[in-house]
């Protein structure tokens, strides 16, 4: 059994970076010439890493899945990017941006990992304004922050609602400047399809050309994994249609460690599902939730009214309103973290409470928050975002309050890393999303941007050299080598393997059946019941789609659904995964909720004494139980508590 | 609503190509654009068909993967958006829709409706950029920025490089685009260091490429989906009128 | 020309020269009404043979020439390269533009040039080339200038000439329509509070320079 080494540097906790930066081990700029590196993915980490990679002087490949590096789904992140600056006086330091991460993640992040990532997240934001990224300012000039979820000081630097855009924006300048100078080969339509393990060490990758449909190899010294997540698993979820987890899970089938699987992040101000055609779920901002208030009616018989279309809201008179969260959480209200809020939404549907004609919504009306502060005022304040909902709806959000449900929308599991962000395959490194990920079980809002930049421009940079500082005897790789033949190999006969099935069913079919299992027993709520069930339904339903998918078209050239079958392919296996962790996890913490494990008020109940561990998943072959080795957390500057948003 | 769809279809780059009707039956009104393809695309896979091959990623009208020129118009009929956030409530039981792919000679089609737009990277390259390494800048509040000035470098940053602008013009010129990047900077002190090289590069650049020459017809600016404004154009003309004479 | 200029370059020459052609119709405009006003047509022909005569107009006459040609050779070369930019066009073509006239720029410059040949012949030829214009008598006294006004007058008498001319020139103000606010946007002149009123001076100058044009041959034919 592998011992799991997270490598976390001894001394103090705000000195370990500053010592591991001191004692690392570097490349001289002559011999970085000779070193190459492979990234995959352009969104924020893999954009930041190849940029700064290549800026030190080495070789950097990127490879992206979109036609250019700036498409990256980090581009939908609305919301805005915390850092510990403490511009506005109100009391942030590093230490507190640290404290509310651990907390907001239940307890079941690394601290080592987290006061660093609390640490570099100034840097962050000097480095996107020297790259011209144009935060909102105040009249004098200076940087304006807002408040989000689960903090109680304002540190949330935002370009507008496009903050994600912006920074990827700025990732990607900074990338367009190493391909202009030379040193970043870029390969866009590229999707991975496996990495390369030469003596048990990462030395490639092998793509397939989404336009031509050939498969290409690629060596190098390091490989990067930017990938992002893995939502789309539930079919229906706010990440993009080209988002997968086939990077990642493929890491994992060539011996990288998945950690915490089952810690998925379900936003709760989406956009309803409004019918089974559906292709993906649109998120409304997080902000929303400060003007807005959440409501389904107080009773069972207007609730069916509105459902049938015989009621209209704005109708139900103020008595018969239940605004649940205010109920249930005075001291928070509306602003409870995201795990909580979607719980809380869940809950009023199962009862029978939903709106909507599906009966899977609840209101979020912001009736009061126009009389108080008047119509112009919420316009300035979310416009673009009534106006998204209406074209979206048809329905004006000004007049008949709006409609959101939950929706799949971060996960904070991914490959295992240690604190240098390298797998358990040497060489093998992942960042960003992909990567299990400082957010333990639940993130907070704008805390993805921020780990992905501080993976990509500050951690990755210096991590990955201090690997790479013993490879400048290795010469540069040729991929025609029996390693790159033999993975090769187990690539195209997949892809022979998928056309030989001839079914009748498409893809999209099994994804969407795969999507249904996953959100009625892996979604909000989960139990051991349905967790069983779900291992043996996705099991059935991984048997069913080699028997009979049905994929048309060529095997060279652009096959759509080639490429969709391969990433559900993947997700059938990964569905099943992140149940037996779910499963296996008899506790409820963050977004993992189990039925079983309540308080008496229905709250997530922690079992630190037996779980206080990061889960680690080893691959043992196809169709073999996974090995679990267990990543123990130790909190030595900080207090293990109950979280609380009931009092403040 | 049942429709009429008239859509171009091509093989590969240098296929001909050609319009090929498909009626479609039964879509909500509720459903987008692209879910309507999608459910032309489910129907033609299950007839043993070719779906139309058209790109889109986000669905939430920020990645600008989406294209798709439909009945006159880049993105479609409404306002301020994308392909991917057009709905078919805004179209008429029964009406024909014709869709086409963008076209301009810089973005040479892939395949249908599929174009490549790797063109505006190699714009981008050539100096949409500050010239900073990661690390060693300022402190972020070292350096006030007048608000009006970063509204408006936001304003021009909001563009997603769709090429909406090059697809409505009509001479395919591509100066919306270029010059939002150029207005971001030249707004910006950051920017201002290397403004004279940046300009000139870009807009040599973008010549080389071979999109049209901008005829100030603003059809770009009425067509863009993030409401960019063409006093960016006007702005980028000045920036190249100082760099040149300096 | 087209290789070596830059789109933007040329551009920027194409608004300049395009101002500059602006100014001189304005000038043209104003020795036309003279014959409005003066039916000896004295007026107008003296002020004819002082811009015939005089050495500076004379050696500016050819900067107005150079500013012709390089407006059009300009515009016939970002047209061409505009039509390369697509080499096959949409099966709905676009109805987005702000400014309609901008669509047709190729199109009445390319009128305008003809009228503007015709124009030549009609007038500038017969005076400096063929020298077949009469001498001006006024009150019986040769005053040893040609009679540019007789020539116009007689030209007006022609109603063909008269309906041809209308249209040149109503086709010259579609031009100028678009081509006044989009010099400034050329030239990099875009200002939320100035562009309107700009916008709008454009279409009163267009406007005033067609009629002021027109209203000379109504006038002639009318009262002949």
């Amino acid at each position: 059994m592998t011992k799991l080494d997270s490598k976390i540097p001894a001394g103090p906790l705000a000195d370990k970076w500053t010592n591991y930066k001191a004692h690392q081990n570097l490349v001289n700029p002559a011999n970085k010439r000779k070193i190459d590196v492979i990234v995959v993915g352009t969104g924020l980490a893999g954009g930041a890493a190849a940029a700064s990679l290549s800026e030190l002087g080495f070789n950097v490949k990127v490879f992206c899945i979109q036609d250019s590096p700036r498409r990256a789904h980090s581009i939908a992140a609305q919301g805005g990017i915390n850092a510990a600056k403490n511009y506005p006086n109100d009391g942030d330091s590093i230490y507190r941006l640290f404290y509310d991460t651990v907390k907001g993640g239940d307890y079941r992040a690394r601290e080592a990992n987290v006061y660093r990532l609390a640490e570099v997240s100034n840097n962050i934001i000097d480095q996107c304004v020297a790259q011209g990224v144009p935060f909102a300012r105040e009249y004098g000039g200076l940087l304006d922050n807002r408040s989000f979820g689960g903090a109680l000081v304002s540190r949330t630097f935002y370009a507008r609602g496009q903050t994600g855009q912006q920074l990827l924006l700025g990732a990607y300048s900074a990338l367009s400047k190493e391909i202009n100078k030379g040193s970043v080969k870029m390969y866009t339509r590229r999707e991975m399809m496996d990495v390369v393990k030469i003596d048990g060490i990462a030395r490639g990758i092998i793509v397939r050309d989404l336009v031509t449909g050939k498969l290409e190899r690629h060596g190098a010294h390091a490989v990067l994994l930017a990938t992002g997540g893995y939502g789309n698993v539930f079919f229906l979820s706010t990440n993009a249609m080209t988002s997968n987890g086939s990077a990642a899970w493929k890491a994992y089938k060539r011996g990288a460690f998945f950690g915490d699987p089952s810690f998925v992040q379900i936003h709760p101000t989406c956009i309803p599902v409004h019918g089974d055609y559906q292709s993906k779920l649109t998120l409304m901002s997080e902000s929303l939730r400060n003007d807005g208030r959440i409501w389904v009616p107080k009773k069972k018989e207007d609730a069916e009214a509105i459902q049938k279309g015989n009621l209209s809201p704005v109708k139900i008179p103020e008595e018969d309103r239940d605004y649940y969260l205010e109920r249930r959480y005075p001291a928070f209200g509306n602003l409870v973290p995201r795990d909580v809020a979607s719980r809380a939404a869940k809950e009023r549907c199962d009862e029978g409470y939903g709106v909507g004609n599906t009966g899977l919504a609840v209101y979020l009306d912001f009736k009061d928050a126009i009389n108080r502060l008047g119509k112009h005022v919420i316009e300035a304040r979310y416009g673009n975002l009534f106006q998204m909902y209406e074209k979206i709806v048809d329905e004006n959000p000004y007049e008949t309050p709006m409609m959101i449900y939950p929706a799949i929308h971060y996960t904070m599991g991914g490959i295992w890393v240690d604190y240098e962000l390298q797998s358990t395959v040497p060489g093998l490194f992942v960042g960003g999303e992909a990567n299990f990920s400082d957010h333990g079980a639940n993130r907070l809002g704008a805390s993805a941007l921020m780990q992905g930049l501080s993976d990509g421009y500050f951690v990755l940079p210096y991590t990955m050299q201090n690997y790479l500082a013993d490879q400048i005897g290795v010469p540069h790789f040729s991929t025609d080598t029996p390693e790159f033949n033999e993975t090769e190999k187990d690539v195209q006969d997949t892809i022979d393997k998928l056309f030989a099935v001839k079914g009748n069913k498409s893809v999209d079919t099994f994804h969407k059946k795969l999507g249904l299992i996953m959100w009625d027993f892996v979604g909000m709520a989960r139990n051991k019941e349905g967790l069983e069930k779900a291992i043996i339904e996705i099991k059935m339903l991984r048997k069913e789609f080699w028997q009979n998918v049905s994929v048309p078209g060529e095997k060279i050239g652009m096959n759509v659904e080639l490429e969709k079958a391969l990433r559900v392919a993947d997700f059938l296996e990964l569905g099943e995964l992140m149940a037996r962790d779910a499963l296996h996890r008899n506790e409820s913490c963050g977004g993992h909720f189990r039925d079983e494990y309540k308080t008496e008020e229905g709250e997530a109940l922690r079992d630190d004494k037996n779980f206080m561990f990061v889960s680690a998943w080893e691959y043992t072959g196809t169709d073999k139980e996974p090995i679990l080795h267990k990543e123990p957390l130790v909190y030595e500057n900080i207090e293990v508590k109950q979280r609380n948003y009931k009092t403040a | 609503m049942d429709l009429k769809l008239k859509i171009w279809r091509q093989t590969g780059p240098d296929a001909e190509g050609k319009f090929i009707h498909y009626p479609v039956h039964n879509i909500s009104k509720d459903a987008s654009f692209l879910e309507m393809m999608d459910i032309l695309n489910e129907e033609l896979v299950a007839n043993g068909e070719e779906p139309v091959a058209f790109d889109h990623d986000c669905r939430e009208g920020i990645c600008g993967m989406c294209s798709l020129y439909i009945n006159g118009h880049p993105h479609g009929p409404d306002d301020s958006i994308t392909t991917c956030q057009l709905h078919m409530r805004k179209f008429k039981d029964g009406e024909t829709i014709v869709i086409e792919p963008w076209r301009a000679k810089p973005f040479p089609i892939i395949k249908d409706l599929m174009v490549d737009r790797s063109a505006f990277d190699l714009i981008i390259q050539a100096g949409g950029y500050v010239s900073i390494n990661t690390g060693g800048v300022p402190d972020a509040n070292a350096i006030p920025i007048k608000k009006e000035n970063a509204d408006l470098a936001m304003d021009a940053a909001a563009c997603i490089g769709c090429g909406a602008c090059v697809a409505a013009c009509k001479n395919a010129s591509a100066m919306l685009f270029v010059s939002a990047k150029v207005s971001q900077f030249a707004l910006l002190p950051q920017g201002k260091v290397e403004a004279k090289r940046r300009v000139e590069k870009m807009v040599a650049i973008m010549d080389d490429l071979g999109f049209g020459n901008c005829t100030n017809t603003y059809a770009c600016e009425a067509e863009c989906p993030k409401d960019i404004s063409v006093a960016n154009i006007a702005r980028m003309n000045r920036e190249f009128f100082v760099a040149k004479i300096s | 020309m087209s290789v070596m200029y830059s789109s933007i370059t040329k551009k920027i020459w194409m608004s300049l020269m395009g101002l500059f052609l602006m100014t001189f119709l304005v000038v043209h405009l104003g020795i036309n009404l003279l014959l409005l006003f003066d039916p000896t047509r004295e007026l107008f022909n003296v002020v004819a043979h002082f811009m015939g005569t005089n050495p500076i107009i004379q050696i500016f006459q050819w900067v107005l020439f150079a500013g012709f040609a390089i407006h059009i050779v300009l515009g016939i070369t970002l047209q061409i390269q505009n039509w390369i930019a697509r080499p096959k066009g949409y099966k709905v073509k676009a109805s987005s533009e702000d400014s309609f006239f901008s669509k047709y720029m190729i199109h009445t410059g390319v009128i305008i040039m003809v009228f503007l040949g015709i124009h030549f012949a009609n007038f500038f030829f017969k005076a400096k080339i063929f020298h077949s214009i009469p001498e001006f008598i006024l009150n019986g006294v040769n005053t040893g200038m040609e009679d540019m006004g007789i020539l116009v007058m007689e030209l007006f008498q022609l109603p063909e000439y008269v309906v041809g001319y209308i249209i040149a020139l109503l086709i010259l103000g579609f031009h100028l329509d678009h081509a006044f606010q989009s010099a400034f946007q050329s030239l990099g002149l875009n200002h939320k509070k100035y562009t309107p009123f700009i916008k709008g001076l454009g279409h009163i100058y267009s406007i005033v320079i067609t009629l002021g044009y027109i209203i000379i041959p109504l006038f002639i034919y009318f009262t002949k």
